[in-house]
C-alpha cells in the first residue's frame, strides 16, 4: 500500500489531472461539433475561451495534460522496467524539476496577455 | 520502500485495459503534445476561429489526426473513469449503473466528435 511521500501525490495528482482532463474533453467535443452550425454559432462559442479570465483555465488545461503525460510515462518506465523502482525518488524529483523548467515558458506564453504583453 | 504506482492485474479483462491504458498512451502522446503545442503555443483562442478550422479541415490529414485523438483519448479517459467507479462505487448494482451511464455518455460523445469531424463542410457556409 501507499504509505504517503511522492509515490501517493503523483498517484493522487495523476487521478485528478485524469478526471478534470476527461470533463474538458467532453466540452472540447460540444464546443467544436458547434463548427457544423456555421461561422456565427462556433465564433460565438470560441469568444467563450477567448475572455481574459479564461486564460488561467486554458493554461491549467495545458499543465494538467502535460503532467497526466509526463507521470504516465513515469508509470510505464516502472511497470516495464521493474528494477527501476529502487530509483523513484530520484525519477519522480527529476521528472518533477523537468516539469517545472517546462510549465514556467509555457504559463507565460500562454498568459502573457495577461500581464499586457 | 515505494511500490509501483500500479499493479498488474492478473488476468481477463482487467489486464486487456491495463495494457490499452499503457498502449493509447504511448500511441496518442506525440499527438496530443503536438495538439497542444499548435493550438495553445504557436496559436491561441485569439487567433482560432471559424476560419482556422475550416481551412485546417480542408486536408483529410488533420481530420484523421484529430479523429485519432478522440478515439484514443475518450476510450482511454472512460476506462481511467471505470478504474475510479471500480474504487469508490462499492455497492454492485450502483456499479454497474454508473457503468453504463459512462459508456452511455461515451458513445454519444464520441459519435458526435466522429459525426462532425467526417461530415463537416466548410463550403456550405460560404456566401453565394
Amino acid at each position: 500500500m501507499y504509505r504517503g511521500g511522492p509515490g501517493m501525490l503523483a498517484w493522487a495528482l495523476h487521478r485528478i489531472t485524469g478526471v478534470a482532463v476527461l470533463l474538458f474533453l467532453f466540452m472540447h467535443i460540444i464546443e467544436t461539433s458547434m463548427i457544423g452550425f456555421g461561422p456565427k454559432a462556433y465564433n460565438f462559442t470560441l469568444g467563450i475561451y477567448r475572455q481574459l479570465w479564461f486564460k488561467p483555465i486554458e493554461f491549467l488545461l495545458v499543465a494538467a495534460v502535460l503532467y497526466h503525460a509526463g507521470n504516465g510515462i513515469l508509470v510505464m518506465i516502472l511497470d516495464f522496467w521493474p528494477a527501476s523502482t529502487r530509483y523513484y525518488r530520484r525519477l519522480f524529483w527529476a521528472g518533477a524539476a523537468l516539469y517545472v523548467a517546462l510549465i514556467i515558458p509555457v504559463g507565460f506564453i500562454m498568459m502573457r496577455r495577461l500581464f499586457g504583453l | 520502500m515505494i511500490r509501483a504506482p500500479s499493479v498488474r492485474p492478473a488476468g481477463g479483462l482487467p489486464l486487456y485495459l491495463w495494457f490499452f491504458m499503457r498502449v493509447s498512451a504511448i500511441l496518442m502522446f506525440g499527438l496530443v503534445l503536438g495538439h497542444l503545442y499548435i493550438m495553445h503555443i504557436i496559436n491561441s483562442t485569439d487567433t482560432i476561429d471559424f476560419q482556422f478550422v475550416a481551412e485546417r479541415f480542408t486536408t483529410p490529414f488533420w481530420r484523421a489526426y484529430d479523429l485519432f485523438i478522440l478515439f484514443f483519448a475518450l476510450s482511454h479517459g472512460l476506462i481511467g473513469m471505470r478504474g475510479i467507479l471500480d474504487d469508490y462505487v462499492r455497492s454492485r448494482p450502483w456499479r454497474a449503473f454508473a457503468e453504463g451511464l459512462l459508456w452511455t455518455a461515451g458513445a454519444v460523445f464520441f459519435l458526435l466528435g466522429a459525426l462532425i469531424l467526417m461530415t463537416f463542410q466548410p463550403g456550405a457556409f460560404r456566401g453565394p
